[in-house]
């Protein structure tokens, strides 16, 4: 027990570390892809090619005076981006980031913690984030920040409904909460793109517009709003709402990748894994396949805040009508429609293709009429 | 189960550490040497009039509404969608069961549908869009001018 507490211990240090760090960096990668997007050169003063760029602002965030407005409630401004560092850290808990590792004997999931209702963890968890801002965003006691944070709460908890009917979706195949057996439900290339491609479509809008990135980054649309809720922070209370993005980034790309695309599987997996115990033996072999599959999901969540990322400097930002109106009256009804196929294709028993042929022919009608219009505007 | 539940409580209590670490840690660091202008309100370099607790447009009070209620359809549909697929329930009813629960939640979901369409034809959901105005001034200058630019330098 001794042990196990330990190694859990570790575990739970290394996911702080791991969220962090690649937090982090995507500053400077969110830096670099832009540069290269602009044609520009990017960061290339601090170290070589620019690496320590992250340090140096970690660095500045920490000296620059932080001073706390006269007409502020001065609890709920500290508060504020506290409880949003706080929950973006604490859904990357439940993420299972590998298979596990034997270490004399006892498997070790490579996972914070293994619970039956991790997907519902995630979801509830999220719901709180909208808090940090809300309250960020009252308490500085501005104009801008309480519209700010108004914006925020009112485009998180729409796009909140899509998300949840999507997962839901996803739930009725797997008929478990937990993420790890979801994921091991798509073992090899067994994915769920394949059975949900308007549920994943679904998903990954709402999570653009729940880490507030653009196209939906109205409540700090910097044109209208100054910098929206978190106008009056400094130091190192705004480095943790700028933080906090970067961290929820990284925790978004890394379910969706669980939820659709197969988490620590790909495809040709057992081959690997025999051939590796073949090679090393059961334990060795089979901790090495471990690190391979972390090293496979790795790849597929840079790929997700690549996706971040290049979205943010192609697209520009929506009008808040527009926003509403994509969450209230498409993507809920879509949803809806979404989960009602899952249903109705659960119970059928037909193969999978005739499914995926239906998906496409409710796509096509769907977006056939929006892409006619455009090709006519132009 | 309890002991991972034991875990998530560690986690929490990591998490709180090391936000109350960062945030002290700053502390220790930054200079400390406020003044009245540096405390004022930002907006825009003017001073602030008024408070900004103020009422604003109800359009968001009723979203918030709305999403109550949608809230609670989902909070419904996490039991139910985990039991929908169960195989050994389908085995036992002969195939019944599936059937059934789809129809007990379509029931559900067509009724929570009808509150989203009228919520939708009342008007609740539409917000005020700008109006686009078409410039009426017309340019001496002809397009094809700017095309033959660009064509020849590019």
């Amino acid at each position: 027990m001794e042990a196990v507490l330990i190694i859990k211990g570790i575990i739970i240090l290394a996911i702080f570390a791991l969220s962090l760090g690649i937090a982090a960096y995507e500053t400077y990668f969110e830096r670099v892809v832009a540069a290269y997007i602009q044609d520009r050169v990017g960061p290339d003063y601090a170290g070589p090619a620019g690496i320590f760029q992250p340090l140096a602002d970690a660095g500045k965030l920490f000296f620059k005076e932080d001073f706390i407005p006269a007409l502020a409630d001065k609890s709920l401004f500290i508060l504020g981006p506290s409880l949003a560092m706080l929950t973006a850290l604490l859904t990357s808990a439940v993420i299972p980031f590998g298979d596990s590792f034997i270490y004399e004997g006892q498997k070790i999931l490579v996972q914070g913690i293994e619970v039956n209702i991790g997907i519902l963890w995630v979801f509830g968890i999220v719901s709180l984030g909208v808090y940090g801002i809300l309250i960020g965003g009252w308490s500085s006691n501005n104009k801008y920040s309480l519209y700010g944070a108004i914006r925020a709460a009112s485009q998180n908890i729409s796009y909140e409904l899509a998300m949840g009917l999507a997962i839901i979706a996803i739930l009725m195949m797997t008929g478990s909460l937990s993420i790890r057996s979801m994921v091991e439900a798509q073992h090899g290339f067994n994915w769920n793109i394949f059975y949900q491609p308007l549920g994943f479509i679904i998903f990954l809008t709402c999570s653009f517009a729940e880490c507030n990135r653009t196209p939906f980054d109205l409540p700090e649309s910097e044109n209208e709003l100054v910098a929206g809720y978190h106008t009056e922070y400094s130091s190192m209370k705004l480095g943790l709402y700028l933080f906090s993005e970067y961290v929820n980034m990284f925790i978004s790309s890394a379910v969706i990748a669980s939820l659709y695309f197969g988490g620590f599987n790909y495809p040709g997996m057992d081959w690997v894994y025999s051939k590796f115990t073949s090679i090393w033996g059961a334990t060795v072999g089979h901790n090495w396949a471990t690190v391979i599959g972390i090293c496979v999901l790795m790849a597929k969540i840079f790929f997700f805040i690549f996706l971040f990322m290049w979205v943010r400097w192609t697209l520009p930002r929506f009008r808040y009508d527009q926003l509403m109106d994509l969450g209230w009256k498409a993507l809920i009804p879509l949803a809806v429609l979404n989960m009602i196929i899952t249903a109705a294709a659960q119970l059928s028993g037909k193969p999978l293709w005739i499914g995926l042929i239906l998906t496409l022919i409710i796509m096509l009608v769907i977006f056939l009429p929006a892409i006619k219009k455009r090709t006519v505007k132009a | 189960m309890l002991s991972q539940f034991g875990f998530i409580l560690l986690f929490i209590v990591g998490a709180f550490l090391m936000l109350a670490g960062i945030l002290g840690m700053a502390r220790l660091l930054r200079p400390d040497k406020p003044n009245d202008q540096k405390l004022l309100s930002y907006e825009s370099g003017e001073n602030a009039e008024g408070g900004s607790l103020v009422s604003f447009n109800i359009r968001f009070y009723v979203i918030a509404l709305i999403f109550v209620l949608f809230e609670v359809e989902l909070v419904f549909l996490f039991p139910w969608s985990v039991v929908f697929g169960d195989k050994q329930l389908i085995e036992q009813t002969n195939g019944l069961w599936g059937w059934f629960s789809m129809a007990e939640m379509f029931v559900f979901i067509f009724i929570l549908s009808l509150g989203l369409v009228y919520a939708w034809a009342q008007g609740h959901l539409d917000w005020l869009r700008p109006d686009q105005k078409v410039n009426p001034f017309k340019s001496e200058i002809p397009s094809d001018l700017y095309e033959n630019i660009n064509k020849k330098y590019s």
